[in-house]
């Protein structure tokens, strides 16, 4: 089993993916890691959020995904 | 001819992958709230916009509709709304394809012009979805706008 991480928005053509499967468990700094400098660059910035299981975190940097969790990067909305 | 579309909870909440009826809509939202005072309805569009041919939204399943269910429940205990109905498009559009409908049921109007603004003002800068558009150079994706930052700070 691994943790997905899921790029959304801009920062799928940013990682060049739209996902990608990493060994569990994982943190922030696995995170940053795991998806190269460009997208590690825009997730240090506050603009973008992460979720872990279907739930926004309130601080990314305590990510903690275990085996079998989704981990959605989601950068700044634009809807409507 | 029956109604194709029928309302049976106040608060009607849907992403859409196709393009929606919106008189349809609007006439079962209307049904299923007879004993409101008034309702306003919000149609926003795809803006034939220079070069753009397309618009594309994509949405994060676990979180968009849930996150705009509580959105909906949160205008409704602001606003005294006896319902709310919101309807928003996901997928590929073209320019006046309807991309969000928005209708408000209360007892007095004021309550449901406020709704819809408060609805929309939301939904168009803390709804999780994204967008992108396809101009004669391919696609390129929209930044939230600092208009959209201001029109919810409105609320605060």
């Amino acid at each position: 089993m691994a943790v997905t991480i899921l790029f959304l928005g801009p920062l799928r053509d940013l990682a060049g993916k739209q996902a990608l499967e990493v060994q569990a468990p994982l943190d922030w700094s696995g995170l940053l890691g795991a998806v190269g400098p460009q997208v590690a660059e825009q997730l240090a910035a506050q603009r973008v959020n992460v979720a872990c299981a279907g739930k926004v975190l309130a601080d990314k940097t305590r990510l903690n995904a275990f085996d079998g969790d989704e981990v959605a990067l989601l950068p700044p909305v634009s809807g409507g | 001819m029956v109604a194709r579309i029928t309302i049976d909870t106040p608060l009607d909440v849907r992403l859409l992958d196709k393009g929606l009826s919106v008189g349809e809509a609007l006439a079962a939202f209307n049904a299923a709230h007879g004993e409101a005072g008034g309702v306003v309805s919000f149609l926003g569009k795809v803006r034939p916009d220079g070069d753009v041919r397309a618009l594309e939204l994509s949405h994060y399943e676990p979180l968009t509709l849930p996150a705009m269910r509580e959105l909906t429940e949160t205008a409704r205990d602001q606003f005294a709304l006896d319902g709310a109905l919101v309807w928003h498009r996901i997928g590929v559009m073209t320019p006046g394809e309807a991309i969000v409908l928005v209708a408000t049921a209360a007892r007095h109007r004021r309550d449901a012009f406020a709704a819809a603004d408060y609805l929309m003002d939301h939904l168009k800068s803390a709804a999780w979805l994204w967008k992108r558009e396809k101009r004669a150079d391919g696609w390129h994706w929209i930044e939230p706008r600092g208009q959209d930052h201001e029109d919810i700070a409105r609320w605060e």
